[in-house]
Formats: C-alpha cells, sequence, structure tokens
C-alpha cells in the first residue's frame, strides 16, 4: 500500500513538473510571438509605402479600411470567413479572395461548410461564429440581427456607394431599423428556361417568346412523339420543394407584378390571396397536365434537382426538353460532375444546351426577373479593421473578379465591366438582369422561415403529392400557418 | 477483511510530515489543473508552434488533463478525506467519489432539461398563456401526423426487432459459426443511424418506368414484370418502409442480448423438459422463453426508447413529407431551421413524458432482476 503511495506521489510530481515546464514555455513563446509579429507589422508597413510610393501610387478602392488594407497596415492578421461553397465554388471563391490576400497581407482562411445552414446556426449558437459568413436567405439574416449576433455595418461601411452601385432593391434587403447587416456579393438569375441545343434545332423548333407560345410548343412536342416537354424534380434533401415555390414565384411576379409580389412575401396581403391561386392555376397547368412533365407528378417529389436533367441529356435522344433553374445548374449535369477541368465537359452550356428567358405572361406586367443572392454579414465586433476591409473588399467588382471571370457568378454590381463574363451563361444573363422590367428576390428566402422554408416547401410537396388536386386547403394551410409577427 | 479495516484505520493516525506531503500535492494538483485548463482556453498560448504543433500540443494537454488530471483529482481528494478522523472518512468517502458523478449530471443533464421545461411554458407570443405551446402542439394537424406515425413506431419497431432478434437468437444458437453468424446481424448496429438512412434510400429509390432503376427493390420489382414503387412516396408504405430501416439495426442488438440469456438458461432445465417429451419448439416456449423474460423486457423497453427519438431515419429519407414525419424531425426543423424555441421545447418535453412509463417498465424490471436497489 505505501509503495503503491509514493506511486502515485511521482506520477502527479512528474505531472506536476512536466505541466510548470509546459505553462512556463507557452506563457514565454506566445510573448515573443506577440513581439515578432509586432515587428513584422511594423516592417511591412513600412515596406508597404515604399513600394507604394515607388511604384504607381494605389488608387482609392472608396472603402477606407481596405485602403488602409491595400497599404499593408493589417499584415499578419487572420480573417475567418465561412460560405457554402465547397469543391469546385470553393476554388473559385478562393481564387476571388487571393489579390485580397496577397495585396494585404491578411490571412484569409476560408472554409466552405457541407450542411450549411445547420453548421453556422450551430457555431453560432456555440459561440464560435467565424468573422464573416455567407447568408443565402435574407430571413436567416433578420433572425440572427434579431438574436444580437450581427454586426450594423453602417456606422464605417460607406453604404452610399453601394446603394450606387448595386442593382437596385439589394442594400434595402440587408437594412433592419436603419441599421445594415450585410452585404450582397453574388446573385442569380432564376427566371430562365435550358433546353438541349442540338436536338431542339434538329426538331424544328423555335425559343418562344410568350407564355402561350411556350405551352404550344409544349404540346408540339408531345405530339411530335418525342416524349415529354419538361424536365422537373424539387427532391433537394432537407430542403424539398424549393423549386417549386420558385416557380409559383416567377408567375406570381408576371401574372399580379412585383408591386402585390413584394406585398404578397411581406404579409401585407394574405399568402392565399385570388391573385396567387390563379398563379397556381397557371402552374398546374404545365406541372400536372398530362404528359407535360417526364414521370408526371411522383417523379417531381422523386427527383432531386441533381438528376433533373439527366433525361434531357438522354444519349438516344431528350426525353424531356425544358428544365427551368437557375443559371449554376449546368455544375450539377451529368458529364459536368466532379469534372476539375471545365473545358471537358459533355454538354458544354451554349453549345449543347442553352437557355431562354421564362417567357413573360401579363403584357402589363412585362418581363421580371426572379433572382436570390449571397451576403456576407459579420459576426465578430467590427474593431478589427481587417475584418471590415475584407467585407469592403468583398463589394467592389475585384472582390469577385476572379470567380467571374471563371464564370457560374453574377455580381449584384452593376460597376463590373461588361467584358469580365467571358463565360456562356452570365455573357447571356447579365443582359437579361439589366434589362429586366423589375427585378423580384426570391419570396420564400424572404418569408419568416416558418413559412419560407418549412410550410411553403412541405406545401408544395404536398400538393405534387396530390397531383395538383386541394389548392385552396393547402394554401389555406399556409397562410393559417403564418406565424404571428 | 476486519484485518484489512484495521490496517486503514491505523493510516489515518499518520506521522504530521505525510499531512503536509498531502496537502502540497493537493495543493499541485489543483493549480496544475487550473494552468493546463487556462492554456486550453487561450486562443494565443499555443501559436507559436504552429497550426499543426499547436493542435497537437493543445489535443494532448486535454488527454492528460481528462484521464490524468481527473484521476489525480480522485486520488488527491482521497488523501484529503483520509485526514479527517476515522469515522468522518468512512462516512464522507462514499459522497467524494459520487459527488462528481452528480454535479456533472446536474450541469449537463438535469439543469437543461428543467430549462427546456420552463422554456416550453415562458416562450409564448405576447399575451398567450403558459400552455400556448402545447395546445399548438396538440391541434397542429402535421403534428397530429406526427404523433399518429411516433404511435405506429413505437408498435411495430420494438416488436420487429424483438421478434426477429429473438428468432436469430433462438436458432444462431444451434449454429456451427454461431460468431460469424452473429456478427453479420450485428453490423448494421455499427453504422450510424444516417448511414443506414442512406442505404435504405438507395434501397428504395424510385426512377420512372422505363429508366434504369437503381435502387435494389424497385430493380427486383421490375424484372419480375412489376411496375415500380415509389416506396418513400406511397401512404403508408413509406412509414413502414422506414420502420423496416430500423428493424434492421435494432435487431442486432436485440439478439445479442437475447443470445447471451438464452446461454444463461440452466442446460438441466432444458434436459429435464426433453424427457418430458417436450418438442424443440415447445422447449423454446414454455422453458427458455419464461427463463429470459428479463432480458426480453430490457430488449424491447430499449429499442422503444430509441423509436421515440428516431430521427435521423426520416429526416435523411423523407424528411417528414408525404406524411412520416415524426416528433423528433418536427422538433428539429422548429429548433434549427424555425429558431421557435418554445415549440421546439414544448415537443421535447412532450417526448420526455412519453418515454416516462417506458423507464418505469425498465427500471421495475431490472429490480426484478436484482440489478439496482
Amino acid at each position: 500500500m505505501k509503495k503503491y503511495r509514493w506511486l502515485w506521489l511521482a506520477v502527479v510530481m512528474a505531472f506536476v513538473i512536466a505541466a510548470c515546464g509546459g505553462g512556463d514555455a507557452t506563457t514565454t513563446t506566445a510573448g515573443e510571438g506577440a513581439a515578432t509579429t509586432e515587428g513584422g507589422a511594423s516592417t511591412t508597413a513600412a515596406e508597404g509605402e515604399a513600394t507604394t510610393t515607388a511604384g504607381a501610387p494605389a488608387e482609392s478602392t472608396g472603402f477606407e479600411h481596405l485602403d488602409q488594407a491595400m497599404a499593408g497596415e493589417f499584415e499578419g492578421t487572420t480573417v475567418e470567413i465561412v460560405a457554402q461553397w465547397v469543391e469546385g465554388e470553393e476554388e473559385n471563391f478562393n481564387a476571388a479572395l487571393d489579390p485580397f490576400r496577397e495585396a494585404t497581407g491578411i490571412d484569409v482562411q476560408y472554409e466552405g461548410l457541407p450542411d450549411y445552414e445547420l453548421a453556422l446556426q450551430t457555431r453560432v449558437d456555440g459561440n464560435d461564429a467565424p468573422d464573416l459568413a455567407q447568408i443565402a436567405q435574407p430571413g436567416k439574416m433578420a433572425s440572427y440581427q434579431a438574436d444580437g449576433q450581427l454586426v450594423d455595418i453602417s456606422g464605417w461601411f460607406n453604404v452610399d456607394k453601394l446603394r450606387e452601385e448595386q442593382v437596385a432593391g439589394f442594400v434595402e434587403l440587408t437594412e433592419v431599423d436603419g441599421g445594415v447587416y450585410g452585404v450582397y456579393y453574388k446573385t442569380d438569375v432564376k427566371s430562365i428556361v435550358w433546353y438541349p441545343v442540338a436536338p431542339f434545332e434538329e426538331a424544328g423548333y423555335a425559343i418562344p417568346t410568350t407564355w402561350d407560345e411556350m405551352t404550344a410548343l409544349s404540346d408540339q412536342i408531345i405530339a411530335d412523339g418525342n416524349g415529354n416537354p419538361w424536365c422537373i424534380g424539387i427532391e433537394s434533401e432537407a430542403a424539398d420543394g424549393w423549386v417549386a415555390t420558385d416557380w409559383l414565384e416567377d408567375i406570381v411576379l408576371r401574372t399580379a407584378g412585383v408591386d402585390f409580389y413584394n406585398q404578397w412575401w411581406k404579409h401585407e396581403v394574405p399568402f392565399n390571396s385570388p391573385e396567387v391561386l390563379a398563379a397556381a392555376e397557371q402552374m398546374s397547368a404545365i406541372w400536372f397536365a398530362p404528359d407535360y412533365v417526364f414521370g408526371g407528378n411522383t417523379a417531381i417529389n422523386a427527383t432531386n434537382i441533381r438528376d433533373v436533367a439527366n433525361p434531357m441529356f438522354d444519349p438516344a435522344g431528350p426525353q424531356c426538353w425544358f428544365q427551368k433553374q437557375a443559371s449554376w445548374i449546368p455544375e450539377f449535369w451529368p458529364g459536368n460532375r466532379d469534372v476539375p477541368d471545365r473545358e471537358a465537359w459533355a454538354n458544354p452550356p451554349g453549345e449543347a444546351s442553352s437557355f431562354f428567358y421564362l417567357p413573360g405572361i401579363d403584357p402589363a406586367v412585362g418581363n421580371p426577373v426572379l433572382g436570390a443572392g449571397d451576403m456576407f454579414s459579420m459576426f465578430t465586433d467590427g474593431d478589427r479593421p481587417e475584418v471590415r476591409a475584407l467585407l469592403e473588399y468583398l463589394a467592389t467588382p475585384q472582390g469577385a473578379q476572379a470567380w467571374i471571370e471563371v464564370g457560374g457568378f453574377i455580381s449584384p454590381n452593376t460597376t463590373v465591366p461588361q467584358d469580365w463574363y467571358t463565360t456562356y451563361p452570365n455573357t447571356e444573363l447579365v443582359p437579361i438582369l439589366n434589362g429586366a422590367d423589375a427585378f423580384g428576390f426570391d419570396a420564400s428566402d424572404l418569408m419568416p422561415a416558418e413559412v419560407g422554408a418549412g410550410s411553403f416547401w412541405t406545401g408544395m410537396v404536398n400538393w405534387v403529392a396530390a397531383n395538383g388536386e386541394g389548392t385552396e386547403e393547402i394554401f389555406q394551410g399556409i397562410e393559417d400557418g403564418w406565424p404571428a409577427s | 477483511m476486519p484485518e484489512a479495516v484495521e490496517a486503514k484505520l491505523e493510516t489515518n493516525r499518520r506521522p504530521p510530515l505525510s499531512i503536509v506531503r498531502d496537502l502540497t500535492v493537493a495543493v499541485g494538483v489543483i493549480v496544475l489543473i487550473w494552468l493546463g485548463l487556462r492554456v486550453l482556453r487561450s486562443e494565443t498560448a499555443l501559436d507559436a508552434l504552429g497550426p499543426f504543433g499547436g493542435k497537437l500540443v493543445q489535443a494532448l494537454i486535454g488527454i492528460v488533463l481528462g484521464v490524468v488530471g481527473i484521476w489525480a483529482l480522485f486520488v488527491v481528494a482521497n488523501s484529503l478525506v483520509e485526514l479527517l478522523p476515522a469515522r468522518a472518512t468512512t462516512v464522507i468517502r462514499p459522497y467524494v467519489f459520487v459527488g462528481p458523478a452528480v454535479v456533472v449530471l446536474s450541469i449537463f443533464l438535469l439543469a437543461p432539461a428543467v430549462g427546456t421545461i420552463i422554456q416550453s411554458f415562458t416562450e409564448v407570443p405576447e399575451g398567450e398563456g403558459p400552455f400556448y405551446n402545447y395546445v399548438q402542439a396538440f391541434t397542429d394537424p402535421a403534428l397530429q401526423i406526427a404523433l399518429r406515425n411516433n404511435a405506429i413506431w413505437l408498435i411495430l419497431a420494438p416488436a420487429g426487432a424483438l421478434l426477429i432478434g429473438l428468432a436469430f437468437a433462438g436458432l444462431v444458437d444451434r449454429v456451427k459459426r454461431e460468431s460469424l453468424a452473429k456478427s453479420f446481424i450485428f453490423i448494421p448496429l455499427c453504422i450510424s443511424g444516417a448511414g443506414v438512412a442512406v442505404i435504405w434510400r438507395f434501397i428504395y429509390e424510385w426512377r420512372p418506368e422505363g429508366q434504369p432503376q437503381i435502387g435494389i427493390l424497385n430493380a427486383i420489382v421490375t424484372s419480375f414484370g412489376g411496375e415500380p414503387v415509389p416506396w418513400l412516396q406511397e401512404i403508408p408504405t413509406n412509414t413502414l418502409a422506414l420502420i423496416v430501416a430500423f428493424v434492421w439495426i435494432q435487431t442486432g442488438f436485440a439478439m445479442v442480448i437475447l443470445s447471451a440469456a438464452i446461454k444463461g438458461v440452466p442446460v438441466e432445465l432444458m434436459e429435464a423438459a426433453r424427457i418430458d417429451g417436450a418438442g424443440e419448439f415447445q422447449t423454446f416456449l414454455r422453458i427458455v422463453l419464461p427463463s429470459i423474460r428479463g432480458s426480453v423486457i430490457t430488449v424491447f423497453t430499449v429499442t422503444a426508447i430509441a423509436v421515440l427519438k428516431v430521427f435521423d431515419i426520416v429526416y435523411v429519407t423523407t424528411n417528414g413529407n408525404f406524411e412520416t414525419d415524426v416528433i423528433a424531425n418536427r422538433m428539429f426543423n422548429e429548433m434549427f431551421r424555425f429558431r421557435n424555441f418554445g415549440f421546439a421545447t414544448a415537443l421535447a418535453v412532450i417526448l420526455l413524458v412519453a418515454v416516462i412509463p417506458i423507464m418505469v417498465v425498465n427500471v421495475r424490471n431490472l429490480r426484478r432482476q436484482g440489478i439496482g436497489a
């Protein structure tokens, strides 16, 4: 017994000594580290000045902290930024960040999180929020803001410049009670319909310019025995149904106009207003019409958005012809996935496939565009100038240049030179965006999460499961479940 | 034994030097642990070691603190208690050893549970009574479907796992390569719930007629000339399909417990039954089954609790669409997607209340077996 006691003591003492030594070592090295970074910062700042005076004087970016960062004042600091972009998109985003990293010496650590919304929420709840985080849904931004998690940037960010440069409506979406809680970085145009070019031309079909032409063409495809006109699928892991909400929104925009549309998502009019039910009617004329959709309503609910276009590119010829989806969808088409070399795409957009603008319906409403976007919001205290500088950089055209030039990216910033858009979809999309009669932001992103990411999604899934029957009850159910504000 | 106790009592009358030594060690250990925690909490202390080295040292400190530190704390606490008079030592020592576990459970289990219950009554819209969330929960049409589904799960899943597990346990007893056969049944239990859900999602995959069926079930159906069945969309086939996936996991658990219990049935008893002319089936029904009654109840209650908590299978396969929702999935959605803390906590409390009767049965069963006080 006694022997063991001494053994314990020996172990404990060893532990004491080891840990004491460790503690000392870490405290001293930490001190040294701080000293060297200070020294490093001062020398590089001097170097930075030297280079600016020697070379061309750095042009002001119009943003205070970004100018300072470009002068090398924050070299050696670290900024953590997270977004949902992984794999190819992660590479592109990193490429867009690289000029900032090189010019400022700030270590921008980007992390692309899978299952993004939940991952971000978990980190924020766990007091481990990143400095900057991408948010896709303004409703999500509002709830983070209500929780007091977001930094109001209006005090130091040149919001007027932002308002001037971005497509009208974006800054307004980041405003809450006079504060500004995000900067829009990326946008998508959703009102487009993809089709396979070669078979389409072989069959002698023409691009429809009105809604009626589009339905007439659909009928003709069926009559010609060329399969089903539409490829539709709304299965999307935990977000089933959002594709259907986009469709309905696009039709509401085209039939009831953008003013009604904005009232609708603000819930100033009931969710199941007659205008919306009429739009649903218009939608079921395509979705639930016999032979219009490949595989019928069961396939709509069963097909993952990544697989929707597979029959369109069937080697034996298209089994369905149209997919209404945003400009990023080609990345998910067969032959395009997991191919690092974009040149090797089996069905390069613009050659094998192309798109047309989803036609307007009511001439009085004109040709509106439905879109969405990603903003960056600041989660940590805004007193760190390097974080502010990065947020400012992301608002400049240069902040996205590398990604724009690769493709798959549209900036909400109108000062982006048109010739940066060199890849096919965007060369066509940017004119659509700029020439639209109105821009409607994806309503389900703006509605409260209970609706926009909940009952609206599940309601559409149920509607499809019922093959378009019981429209009134389903829409009434969504209206009834609207949370009391 | 008495000798050992006496020897123990002897040690309590110790020279002052050893008291000083024990106290020094105690203070040293506490200071050390405090220092270690400071290093772990600091964001910069280990930066000098580089991103990888820092993480590595941090992990090492964590492991050392967690394993050696806790052990050292117990040793120190024990030695301090031994400094007290002999009678006090015997009275206090059990609390010293049980105390930390009680404290940890209180902080990480009891406190959140109480907080959840309170929140479910207080997180209500302005002007609404404390039962608002519960009224909502029981009147929401979608939630009624979830409650109904939980009931279906509760009836079918434990019964399925139990019956199949029992059949395997009884049969596998006679197999030559018993452990190999058992391993196959047991493997699904080692796969995470989400992984199982992904596997079964592929099994149930549906493609429009005429397309190649990549789901094995529909591939079989169509190879016999049938029409592909959308297993996960058809009501109520879809809920049953999800229950099958769950039973697939739990059968291994049931089999292992029941197989061990069957081996514990006295051979004499079985032989006596056989001599009296009982057949194999009758022996199993009349002798084995009553003998392993306790284990059967354990398997049933543990599976029932797992069923009430079921989430991953539903979330991954259908996300609660097509009337397959269950309470836990709805709770997850309310909590993490809609940020409705009041509603989500009310659902958590409903689940908690639903589990209590099953726990009572389980504890009584354990007591009957002589396990636990």
